[in-house]
């Protein structure tokens, strides 16, 4: 068989389901390879960055890795952004690119990126693939180097000389790359110094991050909170690592965290990070950060622990096998007056959704999908206030069911990595809550889902402005809304009907439960619903980047 | 604070570009970098002198020992090691001064290796100290050109990078 060929049997053989992609020159072999293949399913995208995010979404939903195949040149530099976004929220993702053939390389040639180097900053490792005989094996390194240890994006650049080349195929059992051991063994005195810290602490406060979910370890962390009444505050993308209907959720934590979750943070006498790596956006101000108390930090990567904060004790591993281990160790305890002095600021600061003033406000657009859904659909976010508001007001009960770019914040990410969550999980509804800036970023991406039947409900938070940038500026720039201002836009219900979806416009705050309830009942198609909020709303609370707690903005400064 | 921290890596292409690209993006100054392959033509070995804080050290060996192809980070903090550098200085060397650069040379324990009607061109190997001390001394009669490697180091005794 053909180099492409092995790649795909390598693909099938690795237990890869579903690639999200686009052909080009380069790519045509590997494209051929797949044609009529039914082992394999090939979703075909409408532009790079929506194969990637795909491949993301399906990541993130999942659990397994999100494979997406791109050409050479444009169509791979095209994945840059995507990748960049994994990259940063520790995503397994497989990029395949097509590359002109090695005697053309370094030459300019024609569709030439040198897309190993572009790609270096953003991906955990990155392969160019010479001769067709080492396929097999560099398939089976870079899933394995994706998935284990701290998962992130790996890309494999193949030219197209190494896709025609003749090779036998022979499957890779095992992997074994001699510079990487991901599997850490814990060290037992660490696991036991924290626990000592944990029973001396008065006012523990546990802060769980995406590492949680990646590891699965959020039946760990429920067990640890209810058998100490410690209260968790997760991060974006620690949200459900423990049900947000648990009395021990603490919501969010950060820039646009709950007030309670980061009054607690701030009182606290004892910070046990969990899978979660001191972001800025969660520390604010790092010196005023979490000032009174000492920090555990857990994590399975050793370049996190001491990058931002020092911790008092570190334990390096597997956050589920850490915990696992760290459990027994701990005293259980009954509430103390410090959960009672956490519960007073948790109704003195409650998140309330604004009252009823004819205008649709998305903190009750998200309250209500939360309710309908219980917290067991899939919710993906793009970036923006919309992000900020679901992650606030949208209950999440388990892992794997809030997907949303927190590293790098790319726009454009919700939709297509919907299009993944709900390909990988087509069993449950999908939302992808997107604002109208970042929703026209990706939204070419409505051709597949119609074309793959993939029934993505995108709730458009339409206000006609890039919305958090223009609550910056009304904040902290004088109220000069400069490039914000996106009032030239489609119809959205006439788009959505352009490329055969459904599209419902909602006015008023009457009709946003019936408009759920009737997309809830298209199963087939993607649906746009079209929320006109309210143009001028802002994410509160907010602590100013840079600032601490003592700045925090928990409703419009008068 | 200065530190030589060897990496011993996979003899790779592209390698040397993920090292100093890491470096680069992550702020931290290289000041020297010498790479050359081991006695195991399958591993390549880099000694890097960078400096900064504790946190900052540390941070880069973690960092650096994160990349696939890295197989070893090694920064001798407590381990007495001895370091080298190759320095090749080529100075003017008129009739009337070349008796006083042969002298230096000698002091240096260094050696001429190439001689012209107005030059010499002068080879030293030591630690930074010694290489700097000889080019001031030279510096007065006119550097022409100077190239240096950078620092190679190794644990004295019988500890070994590869162990």
């Amino acid at each position: 068989m053909n180099g492409a060929n092995a790649l795909i049997r390598s693909l099938v053989d690795q237990g890869v389901e579903v690639v999200f992609g686009l052909p080009g020159g380069q790519a045509i072999p590997i494209y051929d390879a797949l044609y009529e293949r039914e082992d394999l399913r090939n979703l075909l995208m409408r532009h790079e960055q929506g194969a990637v995010h795909a491949a993301d979404g399906y990541a993130r939903a999942t659990g397994k890795v999100g494979v997406c195949i791109a050409t050479s040149g444009p169509g791979a530099t095209n994945l840059v952004t995507g990748l960049a976004t994994a990259y940063m929220d520790s995503i397994p993702v497989l990029a395949i690119t097509g590359q002109v053939k090695t005697t053309a390389l370094g030459k300019d040639s024609f569709q030439e990126a040198d897309i190993t180097g572009i790609t270096l900053p953003v991906t955990k490792h990155n392969f160019l693939v010479k001769n067709a005989d080492d396929l097999p094996r560099v398939i089976a390194e870079a899933m394995y180097i994706a998935s284990t240890g701290r998962p992130g994006p790996v890309l494999v650049d193949i030219p197209i000389d190494v896709s025609l080349a003749e090779t036998d195929y022979k499957p890779v059992k095992e992997v074994n790359i001699r510079s990487y051991s991901p599997h850490i063994e814990i060290n037992d005195e660490d696991i036991k110094r924290a626990a000592e810290l944990i029973n001396a602490s008065e006012r523990p406060v546990i802060y769980a991050g995406g590492g949680v979910v990646l590891s699965g370890a959020s039946e760990e962390i429920t067990k640890l909170s209810d058998m100490t009444h410690i209260l968790v505050t997760t991060t974006l993308l620690g949200k459900g690592a423990i049900s947000e209907y648990s009395p021990h959720s603490l919501g969010m934590l950060g820039m646009h965290g709950t007030a309670y979750a980061n009054h607690a943070v701030d009182q606290c006498d004892l910070l046990i990070a969990i899978g979660a790596r001191f972001d800025d956006r969660v520390t604010g101000k790092l010196a005023a950060f979490a000032k009174r108390a000492k920090v555990i930090h857990i994590d399975i990567d050793p370049a996190e622990i001491g990058k931002t904060v020092a911790p008092d004790v570190s334990v390096i591993g597997d956050c589920k096998e850490v915990l696992t281990r760290l459990i027994p160790m701990v005293n259980p305890r009954q509430e103390t007056d410090w959960n009672k002095k956490i519960m007073q600021w948790r109704t003195e600061f409650a998140l309330k959704c604004p009252a009823d003033d004819g205008e649709i406000h998305p903190q009750c657009v998200i309250d209500c999908l939360s309710e309908m859904t219980k917290g067991e659909a899939i919710i993906v976010t793009d970036v923006g206030q919309h992000q900020m508001f679901t992650a606030l007001y949208y209950k999440t009960t388990s892992p794997k069911r809030f997907l949303s770019s927190g590293g790098l914040g790319t726009m454009g990410y919700g939709f297509p990595a919907g299009i993944g969550a709900a390909v990988g999980c087509p069993d449950l509804p999908v939302f992808a809550i997107c604002g109208d800036g970042g929703f026209q970023m990706t939204l070419q991406e409505l051709a597949p889902a119609l074309e793959y039947k993939v029934p993505v409900k995108i709730v458009l938070m339409n206000n006609r402005y890039l919305g958090m940038v223009r609550q910056w500026q009304e904040l902290f720039w004088n109220r000069r809304y400069s490039g914000v201002d996106i009032s030239y836009q489609p119809d959205f219900k006439l788009l959505a009907e352009a490329y055969g979806a459904v599209g419902i416009v909602i006015e008023k705050p009457g009709e946003v439960k019936d408009a759920f309830a009737r997309s809830l009942e298209i199963k087939d198609k993607p649906v746009i619903l079209d929320f006109h909020i309210a143009r001028e709303e802002n994410v509160f609370p907010m602590i100013p980047a840079g600032q601490s707690i003592e700045e925090m903005m928990v409703n419009r400064p008068r | 604070m200065q530190h030589t921290i060897t990496v011993l890596v996979e003899n790779k292409p592209g390698v040397l570009a993920r090292v100093s690209g890491l470096f680069a993006r992550r702020g931290f100054n290289i000041e020297s970098l010498a790479v050359s392959i081991t006695d195991d033509p399958t591993i390549s070995r880099m000694s890097i002198v960078v400096s900064g804080d504790d946190s900052i050290l540390d941070q880069i060996n973690k960092q650096t020992d994160k990349l696939i192809d890295v197989i070893k980070v090694i920064d001798y903090v407590d381990t007495p090691i001895v370091e080298r550098e190759l320095a090749m200085i080529k100075v003017n060397a008129e009739n009337m001064q070349r008796a006083e650069i042969m002298q230096i040379v000698d002091i240096f324990h260094a050696k001429i290796i190439d001689i012209s009607e107005t030059t010499f061109t002068i080879e030293v190997t030591g630690n930074t100290d010694k290489v700097d001390a000889i080019e001031r001394l030279l510096a007065p009669f006119g550097i022409k050109e100077m190239v240096r490697t950078g620092m190679i180091a190794m644990a004295r005794g019988s500890i070994t990078a590869v162990g």
